[in-house]
């Protein structure tokens, strides 16, 4: 298990005081490149889990290893993207792509400097997820599902090993959602980063995933672990194959026990 | 036909408020020691325009100076207060506090710590003018999304990096939309101060014309103050629309 890229073992998390344990006793590890989707019901700690790996938060109980190394602050290596774009409207598609270029080190001190290189940079990464000739729009021109687009890019442009998403396609229609479950498994071909995917919506864990999570009601826990054995590439039709249908089935029987519990 | 209709609407209410004045006036033969009719304003603005505008120069560049200051103070302020919740919590029940004091209230002990004329007057505009800013700025700011703070902070930016990136252009509409506020509020503030204590200014003049019973002047006074403040107005909200394009265009492309 040393050789794990993200190792989590036994945490809890609490906000304070108060309201208890947000998280607990959450032990899981990734390997490097492996993708892996958290699923449960609303309010279980995904995101909590994702501010763990991040860096943002340290747990109460327990500790976050990645690389083998304890994770004691932010972590410069991970990206993320969320529900809502969270763009900035005053900058152009391109340079909010560009934005963690200009905060994140090494890029940061070489900004000014090799701005062009890293431009035609971002500017491959959105011909890449089909924004090409959007570089000078204003986000508020663009449509959701290329809001959403542009944000992923932004997560991506500084090469993070690791990728975090909090249920990004879930604002989404539902052939835009697939349309960028896509978008999301290229880019992941191509790129091999890790990545954790926050989300509802079961068929999309299973489409993407390797291995899927299931959290149970606040203070979440890990209940189950599938791993979806579905052969990769994957074309959107084995989402109509019966072994997917299974999987899916699975993991909504074991959020049906949750919800009843 | 409609739009033009629009676009000269506010001229034709205007024209048409001048005219049913100057018609009472005349009809109800009023008296200019009471209500002077417009012909008479334009009169007396034209026979004084000499001194007049020696007193609005002076009205002016005080209440640009205290507008100044209310910038400068107000927007150093807002980022403090909006950036920090400590300091919110601590520096916002005081100022609120502060604001609700009728600022006119100042005047007297200005006027004993500085003495009469200008100075009063520049620090009455300035502490009727800075909250505004502050507030907006402040809200700007405290208004970030945190999942967007999120992003930063994983990357390892520091406070100042989330200020400078997201939190101060994000604040600019904000901080714009205040202006326009705070300059029509500085004018109140140095013509209050002007009307009690001071021997120059547009306040001044129209308290002087009106202890002389010489009605048409004081309108006249009135009438520069207005066109000034509202001269200035427009120079803030052209300056708005100007910098931050974005954040209402972004409201047309929604609506």
């Amino acid at each position: 298990m040393s050789d794990a890229f993200v190792e989590v073992d036994k945490v809890d998390l609490a906000y304070d005081e108060v309201s208890g344990n947000a998280i607990e006793a959450v032990s899981l590890s990734m390997q490097e490149r492996e993708f892996i989707a958290m699923v449960g019901p609303s309010g279980c700690g995904k995101s909590t889990f994702m501010k763990l790996c991040s860096g943002l938060r340290r747990p109460s109980k327990g500790q976050v290893f990645v690389e083998g190394r304890a994770v004691s602050g932010p972590l410069k290596i991970v990206g993320m993207a969320f529900q809502n774009a969270t763009l900035l409207p005053w900058r152009t598609t391109l340079d909010n792509v560009l934005l963690p270029l200009e905060i994140v080190q090494p890029y940061r001190a070489s900004f000014k400097r090799e701005r062009e290189k890293y431009a035609a940079k971002a500017r491959e990464l959105l011909r890449s997820v089909g924004l090409e000739g959007y570089e000078k729009r204003f986000p508020w021109e663009l449509s959701g599902g290329m809001q959403q687009r542009v944000s992923i890019c932004r997560a991506l442009v500084h090469e993070p090993k690791l990728l975090l998403l909090d249920e990004p396609f879930a604002a989404l229609d539902a052939f835009t959602r697939e349309e960028l479950w896509l978008v999301l498994r290229d880019l992941w071909n191509r790129n091999r980063f890790t990545v954790v995917l926050v989300t509802h919506d079961l068929r999309e864990a299973t489409f993407l995933a390797d291995t899927v999570y299931v959290m149970s009601k606040r203070p979440g826990r890990i209940l189950a672990k599938r791993t979806v054995d579905i052969p990769r590439p994957r074309e959107l039709e084995v989402t109509y194959s019966d072994r997917f249908a299974e999987i899916v089935l699975e993991l909504r029987e074991h959020i049906g026990r949750i919800r009843k519990s | 036909m409609t739009s033009s209709l629009e676009r000269w609407s506010p001229w034709l209410v205007l024209a048409a408020i001048i005219l049913v004045w100057e018609v009472i006036c005349r009809a109800f033969q009023i008296s200019d020691f009471i209500f002077p009719a417009p012909s008479a304003i334009l009169a007396s603005l034209r026979q004084y325009a000499g001194p007049i505008s020696g007193h609005a120069l002076q009205t002016f560049w005080t209440t640009m100076a205290g507008f100044a200051l209310g910038v400068a103070v107000g927007v150093l302020l807002g980022i403090l207060v909006g950036s920090s919740r400590l300091m919110y919590r601590a520096l916002y029940p005081l100022m609120i506090g502060f604001n609700s004091t009728p600022k006119a209230a100042f005047v007297p002990v200005l006027v004993v710590w500085f003495g009469i004329g200008t100075v009063p007057a520049i620090l009455t505009a300035f502490i009727i003018c800075f909250f505004p800013i502050t507030v907006n700025v402040a809200t700007g700011l405290a208004t970030i999304e945190p999942e967007l703070e999120d992003v930063l902070r994983a990357l390892g930016a520091s406070r100042m990096d989330v200020l400078l990136k997201v939190g101060l252009p994000r604040s600019l509409p904000f901080f714009f939309a205040s202006l326009k506020v705070a300059i029509t509020l500085a004018f109140v503030g140095s013509v209050v101060s002007e009307t009690v204590a001071s021997n120059e200014g547009i306040g001044y003049l129209m308290m002087s014309a009106g202890s002389q019973m010489r009605m048409p002047l004081v309108f006249a006074g009135l009438i520069v103050i207005s066109v000034m403040a509202m001269a200035m107005y427009v120079v803030f909200a052209i300056v708005e629309r100007r910098m931050t394009g974005w954040a209402t265009r972004g409201m047309d492309a929604r609506a």
